[in-house]
């Protein structure tokens, strides 16, 4: 009677003379392949972490010099003068550009991505589901310096239209005033292209996860009567949530680390320019400011203040990732 | 990772080649006196270059200004002599002159002289550390002008004047309609349209910015009173690299925008013409070299460091621009080196590289600088 925990009835009565319950044949007592294994992947595992220390005690040793010196609020200050003395640099345009970017890629591609996954699951038929899933899994191999060359010149041209709707109806909101950039380079633009950029990661796990609904649930919502919708909505959608979680968030990594694309496509801010909400003006994300200025490191203190954004942006993901753990821990807990 | 392998496999071989020479001894002196000796005739027109012996392996890096230059004279010398290699990697001044003091690279590019203040945050002083470093004073050759262009993007306005004056104003956000009387007042004759002006700047720290508002900055203090630096001080919209704003501007009518030549002519955009107070001058190769020859020496002996006069009033010189030098050890470690080293620069001041340039988006050297970089170079060991 195997169940979705994996574990079956049987196994858990003991036969009359072999070893307790779940007890396999001195599975793991000390076999050499075991110890290999086991100490490879413990090695892999402590591999990982040791890795972001470092990289964490590199960010904070390179950045804290630069830091102690900074003479204005690194976290609300939107000034960026590196070069000479005194110094001055914050990050509050980096911040609010990057995560005004990756939250509007998100609430597009999201929804998106759900929805062609759920598509290529449950309604396309056997020999359109495997081209359909292969042709977005394409997306995710197209290198981002294309994303952004196709944003700028294609994508770009015809953002004016949309950028003057939303500024007539919604001008009243800070988030959709005017700006004065070039609507080929605006937040909203690279948001758009982000989203492309970040549609197969959500696809393609929400996919998989999707795929593995015990069909047991599926047949009992059809069979007490639920259409397609109502059975998808009570049993794919809340056996796939902490997955569709998981994928977004995987999701949103890529769209905050974006650089290239960004690069290309948002136009910079000049200095002094007056600080605004709107998802219509330029700006420059954290990845793209320090990869835009990378080859300009002529001193230890300017390349400081890089890395000292270059730790929020790390800091950042990484608190991001931690509620997006707990939220999966939370779900499972709930529906087990 | 790949550099820094490439880079191990280079010194490698270098050291390899360090012994052969060492073994063949005074032989190799004879023949890397050689180029000197055909360069002494050369200096005065035709220059063939004289090929070191044996096979040598050179490492620059530095300005991107530079870039497609260095490219040119590194594919011309190097078809010449089949037994150099020169890699020149084009990762920005900053990087060319960290990696020359830090002795990583043979000779490294930069769009500025080493300085000889210290700059904020660290106590050294890029001349000294150079010096130190090469354990012989480190030297500022001059070997490629690149003009920077005012540049626009306006249908059926084909010719347009500029003022530094009109010009600072403009990327001040003062001026912001393209048929502004102050631009009217230069441009007698010409059609104006009523469109906005678009202004984009250099969003990545870049010499070309520093350059441009050091014309701004000398030429029209009043308009203009922010001084030089690598980063845009003006208004506008940021586009990353010289490609970023050329791009932008060809794709936007009333874009405006300050690029190299080449880039300028690349994306065929329009290209004014500066008056600085002697009437408007055309970019051109000739104007360029014209505005070089009035540059003064600001380096003892050798050391060329220039000091360009970017308010110069004299008549037909084109006063936006900048000078790229590369940087060598006056007496290099390794011979072998060296005698390439030589050669290569020679080749790349001749007469008729140079002109080769003005093809290419730069300006040749005037003579009188040409002659000034190539006893220099004879004096390299």
């Amino acid at each position: 009677m195997p169940s979705i925990t994996g574990v079956a009835a049987v196994d858990e009565i003991p036969g009359p003379e072999g070893p307790g319950p779940l007890r396999g044949d001195r599975a793991s007592t000390g076999q050499l392949g075991d110890r290999l294994f086991g100490g490879a992947a413990r090695g892999a595992g402590l591999l990982v972490i040791a890795l972001v220390t470092l990289i964490a005690v590199f960010l904070l040793s390179q950045a804290l010099p630069a830091l102690a010196k900074d003479k204005v609020n690194f976290l609300t200050s939107t000034q960026w003068n590196v070069d000479g003395t005194p110094l001055q640099f914050g990050i509050a345009n980096l911040l609010w550009v990057t995560v005004l970017c990756s939250a509007i890629a998100m609430l597009i591609a999201v929804p998106l991505g759900v929805g062609v996954a759920l598509f290529i699951t449950q309604y396309a038929p056997t020999w359109l589901s495997w081209p359909a899933a292969s042709l977005v899994d394409l997306l995710a191999a197209v290198p981002s310096i294309v994303y952004g060359l196709w944003g700028l010149q294609v994508l770009g041209p015809h953002m004016g239209g949309l950028q003057a709707i939303l500024e007539r109806l919604l001008g009243w909101f800070p988030l959709f005033s005017g700006a004065g950039i070039d609507a080929s380079s605006t937040i909203l633009t690279v948001a758009l292209v982000l989203s492309i950029m970040v549609l197969p990661i959500v696809t393609a796990l929400s996919r998989e996860v999707f795929a593995q609904t015990p069909s047991s649930h599926k047949d009992a919502a059809l069979a007490l009567g639920a259409t397609r919708w109502e059975m998808i909505r009570t049993a794919v959608l809340p056996f796939g949530k902490p997955g569709v979680i998981s994928a977004s968030m995987l999701g949103l990594g890529r769209a905050l680390g974006e650089t290239v694309a960004v690069m290309v496509i948002l136009s910079a801010l000049a200095d002094g320019t007056a600080w605004s909400w709107s998802m219509f003006n330029g700006g420059e994300t954290f990845a793209s400011k320090i990869a835009n200025n990378a080859a300009e490191f002529d001193s230890p203190q300017k390349a400081g203040a890089f890395m000292a954004a270059g730790l929020v942006l790390f800091l950042l993901t990484f608190v991001v990732n931690a509620i997006a753990r707990i939220v999966i821990e939370r779900q499972k807990a709930f529906i087990e | 990772m790949n550099i820094q392998s490439r880079r191990r496999l280079a010194s490698v071989t270098g050291v390899a080649l360090v012994g052969t020479f060492a073994l063949s001894g005074c032989g190799s002196n004879n023949n890397a006196s050689a180029p000197s000796n055909a360069s002494s005739s050369g200096s005065g027109g035709t220059t063939t270059a004289a090929c070191p012996p044996g096979t040598v392996t050179l490492n620059g890096e530095g300005s991107s200004a530079q870039k497609n230059a260095i490219e040119q004279a590194i594919t011309d010398f190097q078809n010449t002599c089949a037994g150099a290699t020169i890699n020149y990697a084009a990762t920005g001044s900053g990087a060319g002159v960290k990696q020359f003091i830090g002795g990583q690279v043979d000779f490294g590019g930069s769009d500025s002289a080493l300085s000889e203040k210290a700059k904020a945050g660290s106590t050294s002083i890029e001349q000294t550390s150079a010096n130190k470093n090469c354990g012989s004073p480190a030297w500022n050759l001059p070997m490629v002008t690149g003009p920077i262009t005012f540049a626009y993007n306006l249908k059926g306005v084909n010719k347009l004047i500029m003022t530094p004056a009109v010009a600072a104003k403009i990327f001040n956000g003062v001026i912001t309609k393209w048929n502004d009387p102050a631009i009217a007042a230069i441009n007698t004759g010409v059609t104006l349209p009523a469109e906005p002006i678009k202004v984009f700047f250099r969003s990545d720290d870049s010499g070309t910015t520093d350059n441009f508002t050091k014309w701004l900055h000398a030429a029209a203090p009043m308009d203009w009173p922010a001084a030089n630096a690598k980063k845009w001080s003006g208004k506008g919209e940021g586009k990353p690299q010289s490609t970023g704003v050329a791009t932008a501007v060809k794709n936007t009518e009333g874009g405006v925008t300050y690029a190299e030549w080449s880039f300028a002519k690349d994306d065929k955009l329009g290209i004014a013409q500066i008056d600085n107070g002697a009437g408007p001058v055309e970019l051109t190769g000739a104007t360029v070299g014209k505005s070089v020859n009035t540059a003064k020496q600001v380096g003892v002996g050798n050391d060329l460091k220039l000091k360009l006069d970017y308010a110069t009033k004299e008549a037909g010189a084109y006063p936006i621009l900048l000078v790229t030098y590369e940087l060598v050890c006056s007496k290099a470690k390794d011979p072998a080196k060296a005698a390439v080293l030589k050669a290569f620069l020679k080749s790349f001041v001749a007469p008729a590289e140079q002109t080769k340039l003005q093809d290419i988006g730069y300006a040749p050297l005037p003579e009188a600088v040409q002659a000034k970089v190539a006893s220099a170079i004879d004096a390299l060991s």
